[in-house]
Formats: structure tokens, sequence, C-alpha cells
């Protein structure tokens, strides 16, 4: 029997065409706590990661995620380096990364976002290779393409059970939809869960799944329940924001898409959330429904589901605890993947079937070309998110920003960085008037009829030049420190180092 | 003469540099800037300063623009009104107004300041009643300057003038309010109501806002921008008084035009108040947005 295993190499004696030797001598449920390790440690030794390899997370706990500092350091601390990191986006609480960087950890990120000490040293020159900062949607069409080939994905998630079968809407660090997570768990050539609570197989419904999953560890926390909401949850008492959010109403309802079965994504923060709040009032008013709601899901939304103004929502990322927990409860609250919400390339993304999506900017130019990823002082400060690829797929794409903050004017002669072309934005509204792009002669005749102050983008500029005058040009260097991919992969702008 | 809208006038402080840079945007009928209460002795001068600048800026070309002064008799009351007049301001409001003489002290000052600049567009007065004193002078103070195109209540210092304090029903202020829109009618000038101090309440709001419509003041101080759509979508004027005005106006504009000195509308006579009531009806539907420029 040894002589005849021998004349075979190991793949024969797997491949279906091998004669059948004997069972692998084990105990008969042995397999079934076999992914259970004691440690990231054990985690990160069983996936046989090596130095130069991709890594990857997900953000679905935002600024409450307590899981990539933490395995960050033990990857440090086992002495890897010359890693490639692919977080799906980073936030503030991130810092620390910088002295992976420092220390040889980190070499490469691809994400969606940077910010903070992290955005501001990258700005600086820390790296020698220059970020890759991709949208939602694009970062699934490189990882399809073969550009971002993940080997080890570590996915936090707050329950799970010790096969792997895990979801983001029960537990203590509740973070809702694992919809960037799933797309990792796919295609994640090691897939390490880290979970918070340990539950009876099988823990189900499950977001991501047992035959997804190579390893299962069970950690003191994940996230940060108090910082997992993103932004405002409560209605803005801003005057500015309620003033741009009943703009922002009134245009939707006067656009020819305001109709019953429409559908529409809007983000946080207080003028997108009073957005919400003001349609909702006009919906009830005039017995208008919507078919979805997209993206990134709010408890206001939630609010509009449970009233039955809202059909379905379909949730690739939940905003607020109130959506975490009705993605559990609420049968038309549905999970859906990065790739069903926005990869260019899917064979079917929710915002190619959506008419509105209401976006925020830090910059705006005269061709309504958008910046959402660097702040007025040339630092990445900001994330690509689903910003283009809404933008992009959307009937009615909606920008809506002050005029000034502060000192400093929103809208531009040329943003410094360009995140979502012009060509796919329709209207922008500011406190001080609204600018409907040139190409929408329809919607901007309707617009204007219905009594919006409807004004050219030029005349915006130089009504935000006039309050606070020419800012002084940034001064940068030629090194490349960020790529910007558009969604399609193609590079749309790149951000220089500050001098 | 025909009357211009104030329904609502938002109280700005002039040392709130965000507030007074942004004011605009809400598109109040008035945006009244404050050097008085809202101003800390520390900050008289900046703000003075602010709102001189803020006055000539050209975001408020297009509003109406009202400055209420510290009061002469302080070290700040001349050095406001110089200030204030010289940068195009349409408006003083007078501090605490109790007598007639507080009225043509100030109007005397404005008067000075006007000929010494060459400043040919007369500065209007509105004068703020706030104590019973002042409630029980109205009708004089409302009718001793031509210069006088409103009085306002302040109600926070009159309730404590008279041994009480504010109550959501708004007893404590029905004489006063009654006093000063009767003063105020008699004058042929604005009656304005005061501020409603709680941004949260918008059902307390409405409540005050259709009483004291309904009593007849033209439009009220406000505190917070918030408030100013509630506001005004209270005065929106109702479809039918709107085509009422319309058909007024043109049975006018036909009788002008068939040289008829008498004009009539459905066998009934239409004279000249009515005229102005239906004009003030049409401009009150335009600014609401419920009647088109067109139109």
């Amino acid at each position: 029997m040894k002589d005849i295993e021998k004349q075979f190499k190991v793949e024969d004696l797997t491949s279906v065409n091998a004669p059948f030797f004997r069972a692998k001598e084990k105990a008969k449920g042995e397999d079934r706590r076999a992914k259970l390790c004691e440690s990231i440690e054990e985690a990160i030794k069983r996936s046989g990661l090596k130095d130069g390899m991709t890594i990857s997370f997900h953000h679905a706990f935002r600024g409450g995620d307590l899981l990539i500092n933490n395995v960050m350091n033990v990857i440090a601390k086992m002495g890897f380096k010359n890693l490639r990191l692919a977080s799906s986006s980073l936030a503030s609480v991130h810092d620390p990364i910088v002295e992976h960087i420092k220390n040889g950890v980190v070499t490469e990120i691809y994400t969606s976002g940077l910010r903070s000490k992290l955005g501001e040293a990258i700005s600086k020159g820390l790296m020698e290779k220059p970020v890759q900062i991709h949208s939602h949607g694009g970062r699934v069409h490189l990882i399809q393409s073969g550009e971002l080939k993940i080997d080890v994905a570590f996915l936090g998630v707050p329950v799970c059970d010790a096969f792997g079968n895990a979801n983001g809407y029960s537990g203590r660090s509740k973070c809702g939809s694992l919809g960037y997570a799933m797309i990792d768990a796919q295609y994640a050539d090691y897939v390490v869960v880290l979970t918070e609570s340990l539950e009876e197989y099988p823990n189900v419904p499950a977001s991501l799944h047992q035959d997804q999953v190579d390893a299962v560890v069970l950690v003191d926390e994940v996230g940060d329940p108090s910082k997992i909401g993103a932004g405002e949850t409560r209605m803005t008492t801003n005057p500015k924001e309620l003033l741009l959010a009943s703009h922002t109403a009134k245009l939707i309802e006067h656009s020819g898409l305001f109709k019953e079965g429409f559908s529409i994504q809007t983000g946080t923060g207080g003028a997108s959330l009073a957005t919400t709040v003001f349609l909702s009032e006009k919906m009830e008013e005039k017995g208008i429904h919507a078919s979805f709601g997209l993206g990134g899901i709010t408890g206001t939304m939630v609010y509009m589901l449970k009233r039955g103004l809202i059909k379905t929502l379909l949730d690739v990322q939940s905003f607020d605890e109130f959506a975490a927990k009705s993605l559990g409860e609420n049968k038309n609250h549905i999970e859906i993947s990065a790739n069903e919400y926005a990869n260019p390339s899917s064979k079917g993304a929710s915002i190619k079937q959506l008419d509105i999506v209401v976006l925020s900017a830090l910059e705006v130019d005269l061709d309504f070309n958008v910046n959402v990823i660097t702040g007025s002082k040339g630092f990445l400060r900001g994330a690509s998110g689903g910003h283009s690829d809404t933008a992009a797929e959307a009937k009615l794409s909606i920008i809506v920003a002050p005029l000034t903050r502060g000192r400093l004017p929103t809208v531009t002669k040329r943003v410094n960085t360009i995140v979502t072309p012009g060509s796919t934005v329709d209207v922008v509204v500011t406190d001080q008037g609204i600018a409907v792009n040139p190409k929408n002669v329809e919607l901007k005749a309707r617009l204007k009829k219905a009594g919006l102050q409807i004004v050219e983008m030029q005349e915006l500029y130089e009504r935000a030049i006039a309050l606070c005058g020419e800012p002084a040009e940034i001064k940068y260097t030629d090194k490349v420190v960020a790529v910007i991919r558009y969604r399609d992969g193609s590079i749309i702008d790149v951000v220089r180092q500050l001098a | 003469m025909k009357q211009k809208l104030r329904r609502s006038m938002l109280f700005v402080p002039g040392s709130n540099t965000g507030m007074v840079c942004n004011a605009f945007i809400y598109k109040p009928d008035t945006v009244m800037f404050d050097l008085e209460d809202s101003v800390a002795l520390s900050e008289k001068d900046s703000a003075r300063m602010m709102v001189f600048h803020a006055l000539q800026h050209f975001t408020y070309k297009n509003i109406e623009t009202a400055v209420r002064v510290n009061p002469l008799n302080s070290p700040f009351g001349l050095l406001d009104l110089e200030a204030v007049i010289r940068a195009g301001v349409d408006i003083i409001r007078l501090p605490k107004t109790d007598t007639v003489d507080d009225v043509l002290e100030m109007e005397q000052e404005i008067a000075d300041i006007e000929n010494r600049i060459g400043r040919e567009k007369k500065t209007l007065l509105l004068a703020a009643i706030e104590s019973a004193l002042g409630v029980v002078n109205a009708v004089d103070i409302a009718r001793c300057s031509k210069r006088m195109m409103g009085i306002a209540l302040g109600a926070e210092d009159f309730v404590r003038d008279l041994h009480t304090q504010r109550t959501k029903e708004g007893l404590e202020l029905m004489a006063a309010r009654n006093q000063i829109l009767l003063a105020a009618r008699a004058a042929k000038i604005g009656a304005f109501d005061s501020v409603f101090s709680d941004v949260k309440d918008k059902e307390g709001f409405m409540h005050e806002v259709e009483y004291i419509k309904g009593l007849g003041f033209d439009g009220k101080s406000l505190i917070n921008p918030t408030q100013i759509p509630w506001l005004h979508k209270a005065f929106e004027p109702r479809q039918k008084d709107i085509n009422w005005a319309i058909e007024v106006l043109e049975a006018a504009k036909d009788a002008k035009e068939r040289g008829l000195g008498v004009i009539s509308l459905d066998g009934k006579m239409v004279d000249a108040p009515i005229i102005l009531r239906a004009e003030w009806i049409i401009d009150l539907a335009k600014a609401s947005g419920v009647l088109g420029e067109e139109q």
C-alpha cells in the first residue's frame, strides 16, 4: 500500500480520478470546533500569512472599530513586514496604523477613506507607495479583476458560531449589515472571523457563511458600541442644515421623479437626515410610497419603513443602532453585499435601479466635479465611499453643501481632488442657490417653475469668493501620495505630497 | 402708501460673527442686528464694527436692515448711531422706549448725523415698548415722529416690570398687545409682536403666531432662523383671499383704464383701503411662494 502511495504526488491523491485509499484517521465530529483558535496569533499562524501578503478588514464598526488596531498590533509583534492593508475604509480611530507604516509592517494601502492623523501623515509623504483610494463599488471591481487579491481577511463580528456563521445585527457591538465583509469572505484565500460571542450552531440567518470561513477567534471586544453610529442620528437643530434640507426636499418634490414607487438613497449628517424627514412629510401628505431605500441605512429610513412609506430597505451598511436592530427584525429590511450595492461590473448592482441620491461634498467646482477626499489644506481627510458609484447610476444625483464653511468656499474654480466627475452630477444645492448641470435642460426649467432659486454655478462661485476671498493655493511636491481610482478602476486623479 | 411686508424680524447678535455673516440666507423680511442686550460690554466696539461692515456688504443689499442700538445715555449709544446711519441702515430700533422724549431725543440725533453726512434717505424708527410706562404712553409714542414705522412689544422686560412672568397662554401680555396694536393702527404704522424663546416648541410658537395674527399684528421678532419658515407659512394667504385680491386689483385697473372715478366689484364699492389690503395680500402670496411672479 505504502509503495503505491509513493508513486503518486499529493495532488493526484486529491484529484477526482484518484483511487480511494483510506479515510484520514480522525474521530467523527472532530471538525465541529476545529476552526476555533485560542488567539488572534494562532489564527494568523494557521492562515499561513507571509511577508508581502495582502490582509483585509471591513469598516462596519466605523469610529467604534477596535479590531483593526488589535489585529495589526499582533501582526506587528509577530514580526511581519511589507504587508498590503486593504480595509474597505479607515476612520480616525485607526491613527495607530501610522506606527505600523513607520516600522515597515504596512507598506501599501487600499481603502475608501483616510482621515485624521493617518491622512495627514500620508499627505506629508509617510509612505513610499501611494495609497489607492477606491469607491465602495470600485473595491469589489478591483478584487474581482485580480488587482486586489486578498490573502487573509480578518472580519470582526458581534456574533458567530464555532463553524463561522456570523451576523452583525445581534450581540453587543451591533454593526448591522456586513455588506462589505461579505465580499472579503467570498474572495479572500483565508478568512478569519473574530467574534465577541459564540452562539450555538447554527447561528442563522448568517451573513458570513460557514463554507467561507477558515478560522474563528473569540475576542473580548470588536467594537465600542457607543461609537459605531455614524454622525448624527437625531434631527438637526442647525438652521443652515435645515435650510439646505428644505431646499433639497422641495427639489426632489418637483424633480419629476417624486411619484409612487420612486427610490432613494441619502447619507448621514444633519442635512441629509433632515431631508429624509422633510421628504417623508411630503410623502405622507401626497400619499406617495417609495419602493426602496438604498445604501447606508439610518434610523430615519427605518422609521419610514415601519410607517409603510418605504417598502424595502437594501442595506449595505447600517449607520446607527436602529438600523442595525431593524435588519435583524424586519423582513423587508434586507442585507446586501457591496457587489449587489454598487460594483460597476456586477451582474446586478442596486444603484442601477436607483432614482434619487442625496450626497455631500467638501468641494464642488465650476464643472460640477466633486471632492470628498481632500480638505482645504490639502490633507486626505474623507472617503470616496459610494459617492461616485451612486452619482454615476442614479437618475438624479443631488449634491448638498453649504456655499461656505466658516471662511472657506465650497464652490471653487477647480476642486483639489476629483472623486466624482461633474458629468455624473445633476444638481448642486447650496444655501444661496441651486445650480443645475447645464445638460439637464428640462430639470432646470421644471425647478425654476417650482419657484426654487436656480442660479448658474459661476454665480455661486463668484458669491463664494466675494464672501471668503480667493483661497491661497495649496503647495504640493511632485510625489504622488494617493491615487484616486474611479469605480471602473481607472485613475481619475492623484493627490500629491504637501510641500 | 404701499405697506412693506414685515412678517419676520430676525434678531442677530452683533457680536456673533457666524450669524452676522449668514443671517441673510434665511430670508427674513427684516434683519435686526443687535448691539444692545445680546452683546457683552467687552464686545460693544467689535460688534459695532462688524455690523457697520455687514450693513454695507452686498449680501444685505436686498434685505431690509434694522439695528437695535444702545441707549443714548450709555457710552455706546451715539457711537452706534453714528456708525450704522453712515453704513446705510434702514431702521433704528430704539431700546426701551418709555416716553415721547425718548423718541424725540433719538430723532434729533439721527437728523443731526444725517445732515452731517448728507444722507438723503431718512432713517426710520421702530420703538420697542418694554415697560408699563411705555405701554401707557404707546399712543403718543406711535405718532410723535414721522420717522416712526412701527412699534414693537418687548415682552421679557415688560413682564418683569409687571411683576409676573411669561406663560404659554400669554394672558399677562393681553393688555399690552392690545394697547400696542391700537396705538399702532391709530397712527397708521406697523405693530410687531415679541419673540417666542423656546425654539424647540414649534406647536407653542404656531399657536402664538395664529393668535397675534388674529389680533392684527404685522409680524413678530424672532431669535432663531428655524422659526422663519414656520412664521411665513402661518402668514400664507388662503387661496380664497388671493382670488379676491386679484379681482379687486383687476377691477381697479379696469376702472382706471376706463377713466371711472368709482371702482366697483360685484356691485360693491371698492375704496382705497380695500385696494391696499388687496395689494398686501398679493405681496404676501408672492413672498409665500403661492403666487408666481408672472401672475
